[in-house]
């Protein structure tokens, strides 16, 4: 009876629909002849597609035989290989290497695959492991269970994770002492303030950006003690929209220096401060830049919003254990930090943004770390 | 034409359509779209591994799309699916790690602890509708953001401040070394027997029970079912529950089985709002939705492969792959295309 029911109700219900349309376009009619021929072409072209198909996977399966020696590929977390951030700045780093080894891109030299979400990391590392690259990099902390399964299962295949740290005998972990970086970040911002108001838009609220804020709020402090940071997560890594937003309040509260460490959500800090200056060009705004140089994000006409960046020179760590690996050196169950000291971490020229006298306040800050003299908080209060 | 032969050739000739428009897509933007498609086929069938984490795709994907096509059935439109799922990825993400029981419990409590957490976040909606009819879509939307926040809220709480929450106990597992190795070291999990189980309990309660007969003619006519002597606010609470339950199993998948735990999210998870898709394309019938939730999951893992093995960019596969499953939607067209060009031929 139940079936009876629901079938009588939806059969009735289309054929009422069939009919009113009929009763509308009878002189459509031919139209329906029309489409049906272009299927039926779909048809025969999509029976010749699958044979050529076929030829072509055999000349593929072929081809992957020849190798170079050595070769290299990334996977992207979510915020893609061409967040004018952290994942390109990985990427970078493994173009130049595969420059200097005249190596190609694609199989037997070096790739990257991004990721759309987290599901994608496992298989994305997978993909790459199977087309026989000898060093795959998870670029990203999100990414470390991924590496740590895959690893355990595939061990004849190396593997680095940047900013996370697992430990198995074939991947080696990178970390950067972001804090101090971001230290001098914060002693460049705490100088050149007007309004005394200073602004930090930070990604997800996971160890790697909390040491950002907390190197940047000590170095705030080192200057000018009683500035308190304001500081804000967006909770996401490619939410430009959340970055605009944050940015957009602070600079409306009168902040007038940001430093973001939000990946891809950080161009939208960027882009506020863009149209401020537009609007004004006397307007006192500036964006500290993250991971790479990102002054070309801060162009407005002549003007510039991008006061310096905080290098994370994740291209010179992939290119190091890249190197390592390649001379069979590879740092398989250790982990490399990166700090001031090894050129990992540094601020990117600012093209006269700063003046000399401030710059040089900020060296003596790099030196005194460098040095071990003042040890920069690697967690937020 | 009979109408069976219509009802296979109507997706055939959608899907031959949305490969071409594809093709011509790819075409246009200088790709090889043959290249492509083999990578897109490859990526879905080409070896043990892709297959494993194909129908790893896919369960997530049945049990969404039940939630929203049994929830239609009852006349509402549960878009909280979304939410629901999250909310059942946690409990069952917790449950799982923070007890130590045998497995024959474990598994079991687990799965029911995700499905109960969909429900009550299905309950709210449901409650409100009934009693003040609030419109459930407006709810349940709304139910999605509370659901993000508040999951990422309890993951901090739970792991003391981290940003993901522990592994699950192994007996609290849906994975298996079986299932894994057989595919080579996928992901692939029991999940898919509890989403197809729950195919034919959905089938069953909807076609067997007096409650499904209850729920389905309220869905038709709340007005003549109250006059029937239906109580109609019943039967809608209950339809939000149990598709608020479906969806926090959906959930359960991801914990129990392809993630092992749960992390802080920046967004939504999008399996719950592909489940309206595979709940439409499926004609909102249990058997339905099995095949929209392998076209979306076959896709959707799949596609991974296109910029994988054929460098075409992400991008440009995202608008292949929505141009095959718009063309699949919208079958219908092709159906009346169809009649017409039978009827011709009936006329000469």
């Amino acid at each position: 009876m139940p079936d009876t029911l629901c079938k009588t109700f939806s059969t009735s219900h289309k054929y009422q629909i069939i009919k009113n349309r009929e009763v509308h376009t009878v002189s459509k009619r031919k139209y329906g002849l029309a489409l049906s021929l272009v299927l039926a072409a779909g048809t025969i072209l999509g029976a010749c597609g699958t044979d050529k198909d076929k030829e072509k996977d055999n000349n593929t399966s072929s081809s992957g035989g020849n190798q170079s020696e050595f070769s290299v590929a990334m996977v992207t977390d979510v915020g893609g290989v061409d967040d004018k951030s952290f994942n390109q700045s990985a990427w970078e780093g493994i173009q130049q290497f595969g420059k200097d080894n005249e190596m190609t891109k694609g199989d037997g030299g070096f790739d990257y695959l991004q990721s759309k979400d987290e599901s994608d990391y496992t298989s994305n590392l997978n993909a790459l492991t199977r087309r026989d690259f000898n060093l795959v990099f998870g670029v990203g902390f999100l990414m470390e269970d991924a590496i740590d399964t895959i690893a355990s299962q595939q061990t004849e295949t190396n593997y680095a994770i940047i900013d996370g740290v697992v430990d198995q005998p074939n991947v080696a972990s990178i970390l950067f002492k972001e804090q101090e970086g971001a230290f001098l970040a914060g002693v460049a911002a705490a100088l050149m303030t007007k309004s005394d108001k200073i602004g930090f838009v930070g990604g997800m609220e996971i160890p790697v950006i909390e040491r950002f804020q907390a190197g940047f709020e000590a170095g705030v402090a080192a200057v000018k003690p009683d500035i308190k940071v304001d500081v804000q997560y967006t909770g996401a890594f490619d939410k430009a929209e959340l970055g605009k937003a944050a940015a957009g309040r602070m600079y409306s509260s009168g902040v007038d220096i940001i430093f973001h460490a939000a990946g891809g959500s950080g161009n939208g800090v960027f882009t506020e401060a863009k149209e401020r200056k537009k609007a004004d060009k006397d307007a006192y705004v500036w964006v500290i830049g993250v991971d790479s140089d990102q002054y070309e994000e801060g162009k407005v006409g002549d003007d510039n919003v991008t006061l310096t960046s905080m290098l994370k020179r994740v291209d010179v760590a992939v290119q190091d254990i890249s190197n390592l690996a390649k001379e069979g050196k590879f740092p398989g169950g250790e982990t490399k930090v990166y700090g001031l000291h090894d050129d990992g971490v540094t601020l990117a020229d600012s093209r006269g943004a700063i003046p000399e006298d401030v710059l040089k306040q900020v060296d003596d800050y790099a030196k005194k770390i460098a040095d071990g003299e003042i040890e920069v908080p690697e967690f937020t209060k | 034409m009979s109408n069976k032969v219509v009802n296979i050739l109507v997706p055939v000739i959608s899907i031959i359509l949305g490969l071409i428009v594809g093709a011509i897509v790819m075409l246009v933007s200088g790709y090889d779209p043959v290249a492509g498609y083999i990578a897109l086929w490859n990526g879905i069938f080409g070896d043990a591994y892709a297959i494993g984490e194909t129908i790893r795709q896919i369960s997530p994907y049945i049990l969404a799309g039940l939630a929203v096509a049994f929830a239609f059935r009852t006349g509402l439109f549960n878009i909280g699916v979304e939410g629901q799922l999250m909310v059942g990825w946690f409990a069952a993400a917790y449950v799982g790690s923070a007890f130590e029981l045998p497995m024959i419990i474990h598994l079991p409590l687990s799965l029911l602890a995700a499905a109960v957490a969909g429900a009550l976040w299905g309950l709210i909606p449901g409650i409100l509708k009934a009693t003040l009819r609030v419109h459930e879509v407006i709810v349940t939307i709304m139910m999605n953001y509370i659901a993000l926040h508040t999951v990422n809220a309890l993951i901090k709480a739970v792991s003391g401040g981290g940003y993901k929450t522990e592994k699950i106990q192994p007996t609290a597992s849906l994975r298996s070394d079986f299932l894994s190795q057989l595919t080579d070291f996928s992901t692939l999990h029991y999940g898919i027997f509890v989403a197809l189980a729950m195919v034919i309990v959905t089938w069953f309660i909807l076609e067997k029970t007096k409650t499904g007969y209850e729920l389905k003619s309220v869905g038709f006519n709340d007005h003549a079912s109250q006059y029937a002597g239906m109580n109609v606010n019943k039967n809608i609470i209950l339809a939000m529950v149990i598709s608020g339950a479906f969806a926090g199993l959906g959930g359960a998948m991801e914990a129990l089985g392809t993630f092992g735990n749960m992390t802080n999210r920046g967004g939504f998870t999008g399996i719950g709002f592909d489940g309206i898709a595979v709940a439409l394309l499926g004609a909102n019938s249990p058997l339905g939705v099995i095949f929209g939730a392998s076209l979306f999951g076959s896709l959707k893992y799949g596609a991974n492969n296109m910029p994988n093995a054929a460098n075409i960019p992400l991008e440009i596969v995202s608008i292949v792959i929505a141009l095959i499953i718009f063309f699949v939607a919208s079958g219908y067209i092709i159906r009346v295309g169809l009649q017409r060009l039978a009827k011709k031929k009936e006329a000469k």
